[in-house]
C-alpha cells in the first residue's frame, strides 16, 4: 500500500515496524477521552426520562462510547438531568468533587440552566447549577429531547479535541466558567 | 353512609366538639375543635359503622386574611369497608398552630403531619418524630405560608431570581421554558 505524500526517507526509514502510528499526545489523549466520556447517572427530574431515552437503543449513546455509571470514581462526564433543589446541590457538589479529573459537566434542561419555570417562585430550587459547579455545555430545552442531548455530547467532544494535555497555561476544559454551546445553534 | 348519616353519628358522640357541618360542599366536612380531633379521629377508626381505616390525605391550608388570621388543617378520611369518605377540619390560631397528633389513630399520619409542620409550621402534640421532612434540617421557616418571603441566600447559593433573569423580567419579557429560551451562564456571586 503506497500513502500520499512524500516518500519517507531519512535516518528513520525502514527502523521501525510495520503498524507504528506517528501522532501527537495530545491527539491520541484527547481521542481516548472524548471516545470513552462515561457519564455519572444524575437523573434529578423529568430530563432523566430523555436522558435514558438517549441512552436507550433508538438514540443509543453507546455509539460515543458512553456507559453510565452509577459511581462518580468511575465517572468522566456529570449530566445534570433535571431540577436542582438546594437541598440536593450540597450533595450533587460533593460528587462533582469525588469526580477524578478530566470531568466535564453537562447542564441539561432549563431547570439546571438557570432554573427553568423555577426562576422566580421556586423557594428551593437552585438558580442554575453553574451557581455552585463549573458547566462546559449547556442544553435548553424543557427537557431537551435525546436529540439535543446527543448534539451537546458531540459539542462537549469537539471542546474535548480542542484541549491541550500537556500545555498547562490555560486552565484544563473542566474548570472552565461560562457556556460553551451557542444558543443559536439549536435553533 | 351518607355524609349526613357520618355527621350525626359524630354529633352524637362528641355533640358540642362537632361545631359546624358543609354538606354542600363537594365533599361535606365538619368542623372539629381542635383539641377533640384525635377522640374524633379515634373513634371514626373504631366505631364499626363509619370504619374510616384509611387516612387519605392531611392538608394544611393558610389563611391569612381571615379574621382572625387562622391555619387549617384538613383530613380526608376513607373507609375500605363501606366505600364511604368524609372531611375533617380544625380551625387553628395562626399566632400559634398547635393541634393534637392522629399518628395513633393512622401510622401514615406521621409523614403527612411533619409534612405539614415543615411547610407550614403547624405542630402536632404528641407527634413521635416532628421533624422536618422534606426542606433540609437548617432551613429556616416555612415556605408554603402565604407571607413567605424568599431570603436572599441559603447556605451560599441564591435564592431569589438572578440578575440575569430578574433584568430579562424588568426589560418586560416574557420568560418561559424551553428550547428557544436561554439564559447565558449565571455570574458568579461575588461579580454579581
Amino acid at each position: 500500500m503506497t500513502l500520499p505524500g512524500p516518500p519517507v526517507t531519512g535516518p528513520i526509514q525502514g527502523k521501525f515496524p510495520d503498524g507504528l502510528i506517528f501522532t501527537n499526545v495530545d491527539m491520541v489523549l484527547n481521542w481516548a477521552r472524548k471516545s470513552s466520556l462515561w457519564p455519572m447517572t444524575f437523573g434529578l427530574a423529568c430530563c432523566a426520562i430523555e436522558m435514558m431515552a438517549a441512552g436507550g437503543t433508538r438514540f443509543d449513546w453507546d455509539r460515543f462510547g458512553m456507559i453510565p455509571r452509577a459511581t462518580p470514581r468511575q465517572s468522566d462526564l456529570m449530566i445534570v438531568a433535571g431540577t436542582v433543589t438546594l437541598k440536593m446541590a450540597t450533595r450533587l457538589k460533593r460528587l462533582y468533587e469525588q469526580m477524578p479529573e478530566p470531568k466535564y459537566v453537562l447542564s441539561m434542561g432549563s431547570c439546571a440552566n438557570n432554573g427553568g419555570p423555577y426562576w422566580r417562585q421556586g423557594y428551593h430550587v437552585l438558580k442554575g447549577v453553574d451557581e455552585i459547579i463549573p458547566v462546559d455545555v449547556y442544553v435548553p430545552g424543557c427537557p431537551p429531547r435525546p436529540e439535543a442531548l446527543l448534539y451537546g455530547v458531540m459539542k462537549l467532544q469537539e471542546m474535548i479535541m480542542e484541549d491541550r494535555v500537556l500545555r498547562r497555561r490555560q486552565p484544563t476544559l473542566g474548570s472552565l466558567k461560562g457556556a460553551k454551546m451557542a444558543p443559536e445553534a439549536v435553533k | 353512609m351518607t355524609p349526613q348519616e357520618i355527621h350525626a353519628a359524630l354529633q352524637a358522640r362528641f355533640g358540642e366538639a362537632v361545631l359546624s357541618f358543609d354538606e354542600k360542599a363537594l365533599q361535606p366536612w365538619a368542623l372539629i375543635q381542635p383539641d377533640k380531633i384525635a377522640e374524633v379521629a379515634a373513634f371514626a377508626k373504631a366505631e364499626p359503622a363509619l370504619a374510616f381505616d384509611n387516612l387519605m390525605c392531611l392538608s394544611g391550608v393558610d389563611w391569612p386574611k381571615e379574621t382572625p388570621p387562622r391555619l387549617d388543617v384538613v383530613y380526608h378520611l376513607y373507609s375500605y369497608k363501606h366505600d364511604h369518605t368524609f372531611v375533617l377540619k380544625v380551625q387553628l390560631p395562626r399566632d400559634n398552630p398547635r393541634v393534637p397528633t392522629v399518628e395513633g389513630t393512622w401510622g401514615v399520619a406521621n409523614w403527612h403531619e411533619r409534612e405539614a409542620f415543615d411547610l407550614f409550621g403547624i405542630v402536632f402534640d404528641g407527634h413521635s418524630d416532628l421533624r422536618r421532612i422534606l426542606l433540609p434540617d437548617d432551613w429556616q421557616g416555612h415556605p408554603l405560608r402565604k407571607d413567605w418571603e424568599d431570603p436572599e441566600l441559603y447556605n451560599g447559593m441564591r435564592v431569589k431570581p438572578t440578575p440575569q433573569m430578574a433584568e430579562r423580567y424588568a426589560a418586560g419579557e416574557k420568560i418561559g421554558v424551553g428550547p428557544f429560551d436561554f439564559t447565558p451562564p449565571n455570574l458568579p456571586l461575588e461579580q454579581s
